[in-house]
């Protein structure tokens, strides 16, 4: 009889779920690329840069990973207005996800780019290629293949942390069944709900990700 | 900007946010203990002879790995009185949250496992081991050593989402850190302490794990 009532609420509610979706999906969206794009650049600066550099792209990577991420939503939300940013609470969600996203990113291109072996970048040199060159033409293609995978789980990662948005006020997926529960009182039924929602999509971008990885793997399966 | 820090209102607060910290530290040792123990069951279950056990094994995984661990700690909370099952709220984040470390460290667990050589094994059978005694004293041994960076950076992230307790109200320093920014309005210094405390401590952790990867280490040559 629970379930009926739990399935009356679901249709009643759908246009809600749906936007809420629908801001998760937009506000993870956002910190990927923001957060990728920025990530990259600091990725280089940590592995190649000369010492003004490093430094502080190693700062910024050692302060970001080494808070919480619900920290860094709360801070920056605060913090923001306090300093006479105007960003509103999804403005300033996206922002600390982006932050948080690109400390992260520019981690698994260090690694990546590490693991590639420094004849390379002294090869591209001998024919000629600007560091530009070098990056964009030898480094960056093999680096991807081994950050994709990596790359995956971070992005799965930055859905699950946009989950802390609620806290700020942003009515993304979670907050909206905050507020359906707190007209229906079906904790357990819209809190699974939102579970199996967020699992899909997680896991949708997880096989995705492994698709991509094995394509992207044939190549040197072929070589060898 | 024209912003006046004052640290004197914090600094006050400075025994209760330093037990914040204690009780994420606490939370954190325990869920991943806890979390340790059951990742362990779940990596042997995942290289299990039998195909129920796999498949279970991996369900786990991936359920656990998929799902923001902010609704795992309010699914158990708020949901799981309905079914009866009413926990306090340490205790209910303390399960959430070693529930969510089980299927991070049955990953690291099972690399481990895959990082042990065959042979070693085949060893343990030839000198007539019985296969508890061979997961005992030798696959067990090299797995932890083997498994030792990956679970200091997963205690690490499990250190981390302690900050998430703050949301059903459990004492720790995110919690004191909200409370005193909506107490004293000194918004920036809150802040500025409280993520200078998760990142020093942070910093303590590794630099612990990484003197017990040394000795491990050493001890191998």
């Amino acid at each position: 009889m629970e379930w009926d009532y739990f399935l009356n609420e679901v249709v009643a509610n759908r246009d809600a779920l749906l936007h809420g979706a629908a801001i998760t999906f937009a506000v993870s969206l956002i910190a990927i690329l923001a957060g990728t794009v920025l990530g990259i650049v600091i990725g280089i600066a940590v592995t190649y840069g000369g010492k003004p550099l490093r430094w502080p792209a190693r700062l910024y990577i050692d302060i970001i990973r080494g808070t919480p991420v619900l920290v860094l939503v709360l801070a920056t939300f605060y913090v923001s207005s306090a300093v006479g940013l105007n960003l509103n609470a999804f403005q300033a969600g996206a922002l600390a996800l982006t932050l948080f996203c690109a400390s992260h990113v520019s981690e698994i291109l260090r690694g990546a780019l590490q693991s590639l072996s420094r004849g390379q970048i002294e090869a591209g040199r001998a024919i000629g290629l600007t560091f530009g060159g070098i990056f964009r033409y030898i480094l960056f293609p093999q680096a991807l293949r081994y950050a994709l995978p990596t790359w995956i789980t971070a992005a799965v990662e930055m859905v699950k942390a946009s989950t802390l948005l609620s806290v700020i006020g942003v009515a993304e997926l979670l907050l909206t069944t905050q507020q359906i529960i707190s007209n229906n009182f079906l904790n357990m039924q819209f809190y699974l709900l939102a579970g199996v929602i967020y699992f899909l999509i997680d896991f949708a971008i997880e096989q995705v990700g492994r698709f991509i990885g094995r394509r992207l793997d044939q190549p040197t399966r072929r070589a060898v | 900007m024209n912003y006046h820090f004052n640290f004197a209102p914090i600094l006050d607060q400075w025994p209760v946010l330093l037990s914040g910290l204690g009780l994420g530290l606490l939370l954190a040792l325990v869920s991943i203990a806890i979390g340790s123990v059951l990742g362990l069951v779940v990596a042997f279950a995942s290289r299990a002879p039998s195909p129920w056990l796999r498949s279970l094994a991996f369900t786990w995984i991936s359920i656990l790995r998929n799902l923001p661990i902010l609704v795992i700690v309010l699914f158990l909370f708020f949901g799981m009185p309905q079914l009866g099952l009413s926990l306090d709220k340490i205790t209910s984040f303390i399960v959430a949250l070693s529930l969510y470390a089980s299927a991070y460290m049955a990953e690291v667990f099972r690399g481990g496992l895959l990082s042990v050589p065959k042979g070693l094994t085949e060893a343990g059978q030839a000198i007539g081991l019985t296969s508890f005694r061979i997961k005992r004293y030798i696959v067990l041994p090299i797995m932890f050593r083997n498994a030792l960076p990956a679970f200091g950076n997963n205690f690490i992230s499990l250190f981390k989402d302690t900050s998430l307790a703050a949301t059903i109200a459990v004492p720790e320093l995110t919690f004191y850190a909200r409370k005193i920014n909506s107490e004293t309005f000194r918004v920036i210094e809150v802040w500025l302490v409280a993520s200078l405390l998760y990142i020093v401590c942070c910093y303590a952790i590794t630099l612990v794990l990484r003197a017990m990867e040394k000795r491990l280490v050493l001890e191998k040559n």
